[in-house]
């Protein structure tokens, strides 16, 4: 197989001229902060005929809050993501600050991680966790892209070849969100699984998502079920009581189940089976008490 | 000229500032913060072309045949090398001279080099290599080092897979006598391959020269040593190569063999062009050695009042495809092999084999790491067995001056390994809460299952070269006034690769000779051995070879002015860059005394001897000294998810003279935190001979995350042998905190963990050990 | 495609950059500025730490075509026309280099802290230096340097 030689690199800063290219081009790739593709293209394992820059494409890199709903612009990157919107995306701002490294966060964007769709990106759990939908456009026009149904294996998604991600749209939070992961090392490290959760109380669910241990990030449906079933059935959304250990035990079980993790030099799949369980056991129970903990401080104020 | 002691100059004739003893600064540190220090990836040559290695993606192969024409026909392609263009021995070694420079009929590990290409730009030299095409009867790998032993595994080489035996009895054992002890505990301990992970690249420049030779400036451990291999390679007259060192990104044992060295040269010998090669970081995972994993099988005899009776050991470590530094690698693990403790009966082997695996080689602890590992796990195993405090057996048995260690060497030096133990142990524990600063990356727990553990090792090694080599080492020293101010030059040919010998190399010569100005100026080939930047060794032979060469200096100097004095024996120091008498009374103004004569003298300074060892019982004086230092590691585990945070590690470290206390700290830091990433997280992972994590995306070291507040307690105990009581500093941090480190995971945790690196599935207690398990 | 950018306040115009090539590799290969360095070339470093429009970016992860009228400073516009910066004095007097093949990125995320937040806090200064590897010192005189670098730039600006 030989690569060409060359590859064009656009600049556009409208995304009407950006889509132009993608249509124009099969293969064309988009490129925001370039920590995933340039690893790949400065040695030559890619080769495509050409680049799109998103970072000058201005829409691409505001975010926006509307009816509860942030947002996202692809190529808004991680630190700001961090920085300004820890109040309403709490947990994606966590998952966020845990990428890479400060350089890395500079450029990285949650667009551009949806585009890699690498199983254990950090910002995959809490978008399954939210319930983010994943906006495409194409000369074609455009289209919402749920985010539970975006990834379709190892490095692929729903997006079409001369689709652009321009947008996530994130629901704002509603109570407590958090991100566990588990890595080797104490910074600058591939999770070897993660699990994420966010509470719903208004619809009386709790949200989850897995990274690193399986093809692609998914969530965690029948512990999902599972745990909104035992909140209710147990009215604790109205007492308040703290979850059973025997509720937080089963519904990492649920999680563990869910998955089907890899043995590589991160972890075993027996670690990380055993792993997402103690995670999302954890999360949970974080989630739920900081819940518990917000509502009596909320109480206490009213009193 | 008469000289004269004017009264005003008596003033500054006190004391010389950055002598030894001060944190005297770098001379390259200005360079290095202004990003304008050239290291040997940023040397560029007007028309320089670009190097590539085409290597092997298979572990164990036959070439059937090379196909270079469309490498060749691609445009900007100067030259495309196979093994029929190497004009003299196609093998390299700095031991046993048994690699390829380029790859003939066989293969032996994935990466090992076939073709070597130059073109206009890396880009297409790496295209073109693409492009050679080479048919490969792939053959089924040697992986495993005890299965490479057994008769019916395939040979590495011709002659077998055992590349060294070497024995080791003492006491009963030499006799033929049974090792039996009231008390016994076995185990089976393993340390996986560690990276030197140096963060500059292996990369050179050779430039061929008018008179047919070549020039080569790059970042290497010991010039003279690369020297003579490339020399053998090119074929040509030892004059017309020469080696230059380059600003070197790191070494830590890693740049002790050959990589670019003769690629480089034969391209540019070829092409008639300069030739750069820099190796990627993939590229530089399969472009030098690594440290020998190592399964160590020990038993340890004692008495029920922890007295160490005896010690058997079968030791077998991975030495990979090709020699390298192995046979001495074997050497110093059956030196150390028992610790620094009094054992009168031992019995131990140590194999070092060829596979099919990337070549293992030196690295910072040069073996001492490894066995560390396995006498320290037993030490701890035989305390519980014992139910005694686990420092305090170590102290029992601690060796000290006069007692012999392992190869019945006796101790002819300070050996306060008691002490170093009692340090560690009696200084005050942090606190039970967390280290501020939470780790980034973690964010599993809110302290679940967080448990914290307490573990101690003390270790020591040989400084310098061992069995009868004489790793000498060669300066000049000349002093000369310039602009009516005197000023001493330094030249050696030590490899500066950041610990600091071009530091201590000044402060040596302002000590001698009084003078606040030195220049250190590296030597390349042409000028005498300095010995390798290794083994811990340079502040002792170098520093010798300084100190003797400026002694040499000065009593000339002494002597002239003596005769300009009109009176004998009257001038006896130098100091303040004045010529002083009794008394440190300045005499006259030194740069007066040398006027345009300057006085140079050059010195190759030799080590005490040492000798071989005996090759059945592995005994003989083979050390010229020991250096020892010991750990305690503090460890937050959360023991449901095997995640290690380390709170402290306290350290003691005999060091004979802090000769630049600053730059012995960083050392200490440095080698430290090295052995903390191999416990924790350092491994290369080989799969089929095949590297899984060449990138430091998966080979992690340590970041500033991992890294606990470190206390450090320096002794300093003269040796009578060694220049200014000097003892080797380099690798003493590293091999003992691996130890320490698994040892107090083991505290927290309860569980055996009989291997290094430590897995995330095995803190968990998710790894099933044969044997063993849940203690 | 030909770039034009601004680097330590100087203009340049190159020619010939292929898409795929790093910002790295221009500074490096193109405009002969060795400071930011080339030890993974994968983003996992940081030694080819500079700033791209004044945000602390790996260089070798940024395709060049994209720092196409953009500024970039690197180690060699750190020191002023009155001397070194205090940061690299820092790292001076502390001991914190030896190899220094990682000094440069280190020196450019220390700087890059100390804009954003002069009075760190270790947990601060850990997170700052966190991207950036370095195999010889195991950190200890780094942060030493970066504490002074903080106490010092403070002293500095709290001066009339």
């Amino acid at each position: 197989m030989s690569l060409p030689a060359t590859m064009d690199f656009l600049l556009p800063d409208r995304l009407d001229d950006a889509l132009d290219a993608l249509a124009a081009r099969p293969g064309t790739l988009p490129v925001a902060g370039g920590t995933d593709v340039m690893v790949r293209l400065s040695r030559g394992r890619e080769r495509p005929p050409a680049a799109v820059d998103l970072t000058r494409i201005p829409c691409l890199a505001r975010w926006e809050r509307e009816a509860g709903v942030v947002r996202l612009g692809a190529a808004v990157p991680y630190t700001r993501l961090a920085d300004e919107l820890a109040g309403p995306l709490p947990g994606l701002a966590a998952a966020a600050r845990t990428v890479g490294s400060r350089q890395i966060r500079n450029r990285g964007t949650v667009g551009g991680a949806l585009g890699t769709a690498w199983a254990a990106g950090d910002v995959h759990p809490m978008l399954l966790a939210l319930g983010a939908e994943v906006e495409l456009v194409s000369a074609r026009g455009a289209r919402r892209v749920p985010v539970r149904e975006f990834y379709t294996g190892p490095g692929r998604t729903v997006r079409a070849p001369d689709e652009l991600i321009r947008a996530v749209r994130v629901p704002e939070a509603e109570g407590p969100q958090s991100y566990a992961k588990a890595g080797r090392r104490g910074a600058l490290v591939v999770a070897t699984c993660s699990f994420a959760a966010a509470l719903w109380p208004s619809r009386g669910t709790v949200g989850t998502g897995i990274g690193g241990a399986a093809d692609t990030p998914l969530p965690a449906l029948e512990a999902e079920r599972f745990v909104a079933g035992e909140l209710a059935g147990r009215r604790l959304w109205q007492s308040l009581e703290p979850l059973p250990d025997g509720v937080l035990t089963r519904f990492g079980e649920l999680a563990a189940a869910a998955v089907s993790p890899a043995d590589d030099v991160r972890g075993s799949a027996a670690y990380r089976r055993h792993a997402v369980a103690v995670l999302a056991r954890r999360a949970l129970g974080w989630v739920w008490d900081d819940y518990r903990a917000d509502a009596r401080a909320k109480e206490e104020t009213c009193a | 000229m008469t000289p004269n002691a004017p009264d005003s100059y008596a003033a500054t004739s006190c004391r010389t500032p950055g002598t030894v003893g001060d944190s005297a600064p770098r001379p390259d540190g200005p360079l290095k913060v202004r990003g304008a220090f050239a290291y040997s990836s940023d040397l560029e040559a007007e028309d320089m072309l670009w190097g590539t290695t085409l290597r092997s993606p298979h572990p164990r192969a036959r070439i059937l045949s090379v196909d270079t024409a469309a490498a060749l026909a691609l445009p900007g392609v100067h030259a495309v090398l196979t093994h029929r263009d190497v004009p003299g021995r196609n093998l390299h070694g700095s031991m046993v001279v048994d690699q390829p420079v380029l790859a003939v009929d066989t293969v032996r590990y994935e990466g090992e080099p076939v073709a070597v290409v130059a073109a206009e730009d890396p880009e297409t030299a790496r295209r073109a290599a693409e492009l050679v095409r080479v048919a490969y009867e792939v053959l089924p790998p040697v992986t495993d080092a005890e299965a490479a032993l057994t008769p019916d595994s395939p040979a590495v080489h011709d002659g077998g897979n055992l590349l060294r035996h070497v024995p080791l009895r003492r006491g009963r054992a030499a006799r033929g006598e049974p090792l039996t002890a009231d008390v016994v505990v076995r185990g089976v301990y393993e340390v996986g391959m560690q990276d030197q992970a140096f963060l500059g690249p292996e990369s050179g420049l050779a430039v061929p020269d008018p008179d047919g030779g070549v020039s080569l400036h790059v970042a290497t451990q010991w010039l003279h040593v690369d020297h003579d291999q490339v020399v053998a390679a090119l074929g040509l007259p030892r004059e017309k190569v020469r080696l230059h060192l380059a600003g070197v990104g790191g070494a830590f044992g890693a740049r002790e063999d050959l990589s670019m060295h003769a690629h480089a040269c034969l391209l540019a010998l070829r092409t008639g062009r300069p030739v750069k090669m820099c190796y990627t970081r993939e590229e530089s995972f399969v472009g030098h050695v690594h440290r020998h994993p190592a399964k160590m099988a020990y038993e340890h005899g004692a008495t029920r009042d922890g007295r160490l009776v005896y010690v058997k050991a079968s030791i077998v470590l991975d030495g990979g495809a090709y020699s390298s530094s192995s046979p001495a690698v074997a050497g110093t693990v059956a030196t150390c092999s028992l610790g620094p403790y009094e054992v009168p009966d031992a019995e131990v082997d140590v194999r070092v084999v060829y596979t099919n695996n990337p070549p293992c080689g030196a690295m910072r602890g040069f073996g001492a790491v490894q066995s560390c590992f396995g006498y320290e796990s037993q030490m701890d195993r035989l305390a519980r067995e014992l139910g005694m405090d686990p420092v305090e057996l170590r102290i029992r048995n601690a060796v000290a001056e006069g007692s012999a260690v392992a190869n019945g060497q006796v101790l002819d030096h300070p050996a306060p390994v008691a002490e170093l133990l009692r340090r560690v142990r009696d200084r005050p524990m942090p606190p039970a809460a967390p280290p501020e600063g939470a780790h980034l990356a973690r964010t599993a727990s809110r302290g679940e299952s967080v448990v914290r553990g307490v573990g101690y090792a003390v270790g020591f090694k040989n400084v310098g070269f061992v069995e009868g080599f004489d790793d000498y080492s060669t300066a000049r020293v000349r002093l000369e006034s310039t602009g009516g101010q005197a000023r001493a030059v330094v030249t050696s040919a030590a490899a500066e690769v950041g610990q600091g010998v071009v530091t201590v190399q000044a402060q040596i010569a302002r000590t001698e000779l009084g003078v606040e100005q030195v220049t250190v100026e590296f030597g390349d080939s042409s000028f005498g051995s300095a010995g390798p930047s290794s083994s811990s060794r340079q502040t002792y032979v170098t520093g010798g070879a300084v100190k003797a060469a400026a002694e040499a200096v000065r009593a000339r100097v002494l002597e002239r002015a003596d005769r300009l004095l009109g009176r004998p024996g009257t001038a006896t120091g130098l100091s303040g860059g004045a010529v002083t008498g009794p008394g440190g009374r300045v005499l006259c103004k030194l740069a007066d005394v040398l006027g345009d004569e300057a006085v140079e003298e050059t010195v190759e300074w030799h080590h005490r001897p040492t000798f071989p060892l005996d090759p059945h019982t592995g005994q003989g004086d083979s050390v010229f000294q020991f250096a020892f230092a010991a750990h305690r590691a503090v460890v937050d585990v959360d023991t449901e998810l095997g995640l290690v945070r380390t709170v402290e590690i306290a350290t003691a470290q005999d060091v004979g003279k802090a000769v630049n206390p600053q730059a012995l700290l960083g050392q200490i830091h440095g080698g430290t935190v090295q052995g903390l990433g191999l416990a924790l997280m350092e491994e290369i992972r080989t799969e089929g001979g095949l590297m899984q994590n060449p990138s430091f995306t998966d080979y992690l070291i340590p970041t500033v995350h991992d890294v606990p507040p470190m206390h450090v307690d320096v002794l300093e105990l003269a040796d009578p042998h060694a220049p200014y009581g000097v003892r080797g500093v380099g690798e003493p941090p590293n091999i003992s905190s691996p130890a320490a480190v698994a040892a107090a995971v083991r505290d927290a945790t309860g569980l055996d963990l009989p291997r290094i690196p430590l897995r995330l599935e095995d803190v968990a207690g998710l790894t099933r050990t044969p044997g063993s398990g849940v203690r | 495609m030909r770039l034009t950018l601004t680097v330590n306040g100087e203009r340049h115009d190159i020619d010939a950059v292929a898409g795929t090539e790093s910002l790295l590799s221009v500074l490096r290969r193109r405009l002969g500025l060795s400071g930011a360095k080339n030890a993974c070339e994968q983003g996992q470093c940081g030694s080819c730490s500079v700033h791209l429009d004044g945000v602390l970016v790996c260089a070798c992860l940024v395709p060049a075509p994209q720092a196409h009228g953009r500024s970039v400073e690197t180690v060699e516009g750190l020191a002023g026309e009155d001397g070194p910066h205090p940061v690299q004095e820092a790292f001076l007097a502390c001991g914190a280099v030896q190899c220094g093949f990682c000094t440069p990125g280190m020196l450019k995320s220390t700087e890059d802290l100390l804009r954003r937040c002069p009075d760190p806090g270790e947990a601060e200064i850990k997170d700052a230096l966190a991207g950036n590897l370095c195999r010889c010192t195991g950190y200890g005189h780094i942060l030493d340097a970066v504490r002074l670098a903080a106490a010092r730039t403070r002293a500095l600006e709290a001066r009339p």
